[in-house]
């Protein structure tokens, strides 16, 4: 258990911070927005649906404002010296990696879903009786952007490259994530549920489940100093 | 030591040798022993480096990197971190001809450059992978910090490669699928000289590899041994 109470005062040190006016989330959410009214004006207006081009935009406004961030979690850290300190701390490197993805975990979650009400309202998209599926497949997505930003993120942070460089070094990677999440909130939003959506949420499941494990191993290398 | 890297030089230069030979033999087969596709024309002549090239990309390339990361990581040899780098260069330039050979054939045939096809998509987003990594490579600088940084890279984006091609194949087979594959009815002769070309790629890729991991080891024993000077004056200087 003491491994889940260290994991939190690492959480709740950050979102302390982030309220006190790190000013994260208002980036995030602003970038995020911004993805949605500028691809807005490459597709067609007046169209009802909710087609795949359409939740495409809602995922790259996702992840744009995703990498925005894990790339801040570690920035920060890295700008004060802070995170040799963590580094300092007697506990598992474990510990401080999953507390690092937690409070990003938290961040992508909350971006997310101001994001996707911003969405359904500009593009007249009714979310109507599948809100909980919706929040449900935007928990695995969350899940699997955190997971691999944090970990690149740190990698990143260790060779001091700014943002630019992390979403190079995690879009390519976060492929089958955006795909799967896209064909998901599809059939939602057509008023269809996860169980018409076949093998596609158990991908996700699968893709979370396997680079947590991976990312929760390596993370040991990526800080180690 | 000398005598063994005098016998490492000569292992080199006989591999160059072997490759060039087989090399000019599989164009031979290529480009006039193998009949002219019937309808494709000699532009299907290209498949013998493309289909070479895709397997050395999606084969052994980038699983070397893959093997020699945790090797790294579980030895903290340098070594083992030159040669990831160097299969993955490597790696990244046959994927380059991949991609750029496919849309070359695809005009006149498919009459498409491209299609959002699974193996076309997954091979896109390899490159893209690949391209992070020696561009992480490209900016950590030297030593066990950078080895330890693409080694995680190496790793990560190897287990990421099957899940993509799992995804764009799911995403694909939902849609109607115009094209199937590139299925045509091989001449023997025409199976020969893949072969031969398959031979000559994979020999092809071993000798780069030897060359380029052989160029680095031999960097960085330049730079132990400048270091190891510059101990031994400094010392020179104190007396």
């Amino acid at each position: 258990m003491a491994f889940f109470s260290q994991a939190w005062a690492i959480v709740r040190k950050d979102l302390l911070t982030e309220l006190r006016g790190a000013s994260t989330i208002i980036s995030m959410v602003l970038m995020g927005l911004l993805v949605v009214l500028v691809f807005n004006f490459g597709t067609e207006p007046g169209t009802q649906s909710a087609s795949l081009a359409r939740a495409g935009v809602l995922w790259a406004a996702f992840l744009f404002s995703g990498v925005i961030a894990v790339g801040r979690s570690f920035a920060s850290e890295k700008e004060a010296g802070c995170l040799d300190g963590l580094l300092l701390c007697p506990v598992d490197r474990g510990v401080i990696y999953l507390g690092k993805l937690l409070g990003n975990l938290i961040l992508v979650f909350v971006t997310g879903v101001v994001i996707l009400l911003f969405f359904t309202v500009v593009y007249n998209v009714g979310i109507g009786t599948s809100w909980l599926q919706l929040l449900l497949l935007l928990v695995l997505a969350s899940v699997g952007l955190s997971t691999l930003g944090t970990l690149f993120a740190a990698v990143a942070a260790g060779v001091r490259a700014r943002d630019a460089l992390l979403t190079v070094f995690i879009f390519p990677l976060l492929v089958p994530l955006v795909i799967a999440a896209a064909h998901c909130s599809t059939l939602l939003l057509n008023g269809k549920s996860l169980a018409d959506a076949g093998l596609w949420p158990w991908l996700l499941v699968v893709y979370d489940v396997v680079f947590l494990a991976v990312s929760f191993i390596v993370f040991d290398f990526v800080v180690e100093d | 030591m000398k005598s063994g890297s005098k016998r490492r030089a000569y292992a080199t230069s006989a591999l160059v040798i072997v490759t060039f030979a087989l090399i000019l033999f599989a164009l031979v087969e290529a480009l006039v022993i193998a009949p002219r596709e019937a309808t494709m024309g000699d532009i299907q002549r290209l498949f013998y480096f493309h289909m070479p090239s895709a397997w050395i990309a999606l084969g052994p390339a980038f699983t070397v990197v893959f093997g020699l990361s945790i090797a790294y990581l579980a030895t903290g040899k340098m070594v083992y971190d030159r040669w990831a780098g160097a299969s993955a260069e490597i790696g990244v330039i046959f994927t380059t001809i991949t991609l750029m050979t496919g849309p070359i054939w695809a005009k006149p045939i498919w009459g498409v450059y491209w299609t959002w096809e699974p193996r076309l998509t997954t091979t896109l987003v390899l490159w893209f992978i690949y391209v992070g990594y020696l561009l992480l490579r490209s900016i950590a600088g030297e030593g066990p910090r950078r080895a330890r940084l693409s080694a995680v890279y190496g790793i990560v984006g190897w287990i990421d490669v099957p899940i993509v091609f799992l995804s764009i194949w799911l995403w694909r087979t939902v849609h109607p699928r115009l094209l199937t594959g590139h299925g045509f009815d091989m001449d023997s002769r025409m199976v020969t000289a893949l072969m031969i070309s398959l031979a000559a790629f994979t020999l092809l890729y071993v000798t780069l590899l030897v060359l380029r991991a052989g160029t680095l080891d031999i960097a960085a024993e330049v730079t132990a041994l400048q270091a190891r000077l510059r101990r031994l004056d400094r010392r020179g200087g104190g007396r």
